[in-house]
């Protein structure tokens, strides 16, 4: 079976990613350490709380993830999980894994922050991660920072609040979703399950 | 656009969920996992699960139950009732809610708020304030003209059986400063009547907090829900009854919304 290691590096929930992530038929392994990425097919970060205090913890996980993105292992972020690829956030000084370039910024407006509920999302272009998704399509969000590519054309979906930030990244093998896909209902459990065709099109 | 949120109540006393009004009278609405299943294939946009025998009894969350609730939800899922400490947040974020809700611990202890919030996060941090209309005026309470006379908001505590003296909206206000992320507002004036929400409240509540309010009390029919969200300002509307005897599913609550311009999630 297609296994994908969870990583549990000390922050946040992993009860309801682990829990859609095997309804969408991948063998989940939760794992604290380091060195078992390297047998995993597929690789998902997850994460709520503080950017600074997460990019410590994530460290020692840092060269493994790099070695296997290097060999095209796909891999997730979701929520912080995605802010941490970046290089830099608003949030804190500390710096992010730095797989795509650019920085988390702060949303900042006439608008209640945190970006809290149901949002809907625009494909920038096609995805075998998007198969049957269409535009408009509802995405469970909660979030005070977003992230802003240096590098356009990884943003693969757009969403509106108070303007529109890069809801989902996407380069070679690496995705990230600023909203959470484990709980949001069936239009995450595709994404999820698009992931794991994904991570099972590549092992053959 | 951000969608305005329907959420279904589990109040849950002894394993089984039940209804009450006032808070009084309980009476048995089903089985916790069962109604979990339905809502979320019916579209819920979250699920609250609240254990009403804990904080009264002093007993701790029924953690088994959390778990076999939140293994059959893929939306967002908020535990509370009798939650103390962090550690009592640990072990339901542990048997897979994402929120938790803290009631009388908050009022008793307002600095358990910034703790679970600065440990978990603010948006795992709900306030759930219970209150009830007080027909006086008082000078040191956030006063709010009804058809019925001026009044204010008292808050209770203990499910409602204990009244504090504390204005629920400068509570509602000292949350958020502490920490709160969301507040989770039910009239007792308004509980199990199905006569609409408290609106005045949720208005008053608005113009007051920053984080998002989520109406409880009174939903009898889909027009509440609508109210709830134009006149009472409301992020979100949660009810118990209305779905639990199936008079309005939530289906049929968010295709009445859709109807009347307000943007849910399908």
């Amino acid at each position: 079976m297609t296994s994908v290691a969870v990583l549990d590096y000390g922050v946040g929930n992993l009860f309801s990613m682990s829990n859609a992530l095997r309804r969408a038929g991948l063998e989940v392994k939760v794992t604290g350490d380091p060195e078992e990425i390297g047998s995993a097919d597929a690789i998902v970060l997850p994460g709520v709380g503080n950017f600074g205090p997460a990019s410590v913890k994530l460290l020692p996980f840092a060269e493994p993830i790099r070695r296997a993105l290097e060999e095209d292992v796909p891999m997730l972020g979701s929520c912080l999980g995605m802010q941490l690829l970046f290089e830099r956030s608003e949030e804190s000084p500390e710096v992010g894994l730095g797989l795509l370039k650019g920085w988390v910024r702060r949303f900042q407006g006439e608008f209640k922050v945190p970006h809290m509920g149901w949002n809907t999302i625009e494909a920038a272009r096609e995805s075998p991660l998007l198969e049957g998704i269409p535009d408009g399509e509802y995405f469970y969000f909660v979030h005070s920072y977003y992230p802003e590519p240096a590098e356009g054309d990884v943003t693969l979906a757009l969403t509106d609040y108070g303007g529109g930030f890069t809801s989902i990244v996407e380069s070679g093998p690496l995705y990230g979703t600023q909203f959470h896909p484990e709980k949001s209902g069936r239009a995450g459990a595709m994404l999820l399950s698009n992931f794991a065709g994904i991570v099972r099109g590549r092992r053959g | 656009m951000l969608a305005k949120r329907i959420i279904p109540c589990l109040d849950v006393k002894e394993g089984r969920v039940v209804k009450g009004t006032h808070f009084l009278d309980l009476r048995d609405a089903g089985d916790p996992v069962e109604l979990a299943k339905l809502y979320n294939r019916d579209g819920a946009d979250e699920l609250v699960f609240l254990d009403i025998t804990a904080s009264p009894e002093g007993r701790g969350t029924l953690s088994r139950l959390v778990r076999s609730v939140a293994t059959e939800l893929d939306i967002p899922f908020t535990v509370g009732g009798g939650i103390r400490t962090q550690e009592d947040v640990r072990d339901v974020l542990r048997n897979g809610a994402d929120k938790t809700s803290l009631n009388t611990a908050a009022v008793e202890h307002p600095e358990l708020i910034t703790e679970i919030s600065d440990v978990f996060g603010a948006q795992c941090t709900v306030v759930a304030i219970d209150a009830r209309r007080r027909f006086e005026e008082r000078e040191d309470r956030i006063t709010v003209q009804t058809p019925q006379g001026p009044c204010w908001f008292e808050v209770y505590t203990y499910g409602g059986r204990k009244a504090t003296g504390m204005d629920a909206l400068e509570w509602a206000a000292r949350a958020e400063e502490l920490g709160a992320g969301e507040l989770l507002v039910t009239s007792m004036d308004r509980d199990g009547t199905k006569r609409g929400f408290d609106n005045l409240l949720y208005g008053a509540m608005s113009r007051i907090v920053g984080v998002p309010v989520v109406a409880s009390g009174g939903a009898g029919e889909p027009r509440h829900f609508l109210e709830a969200f134009t006149e009472g300002k409301a992020d979100a509307a949660l009810a118990a009854s209305v779905f639990h005897y199936g008079n309005y599913p939530v289906p049929v609550v968010k295709e009445y919304l859709r109807s009347q311009g307000v943007e849910v999630r399908k």
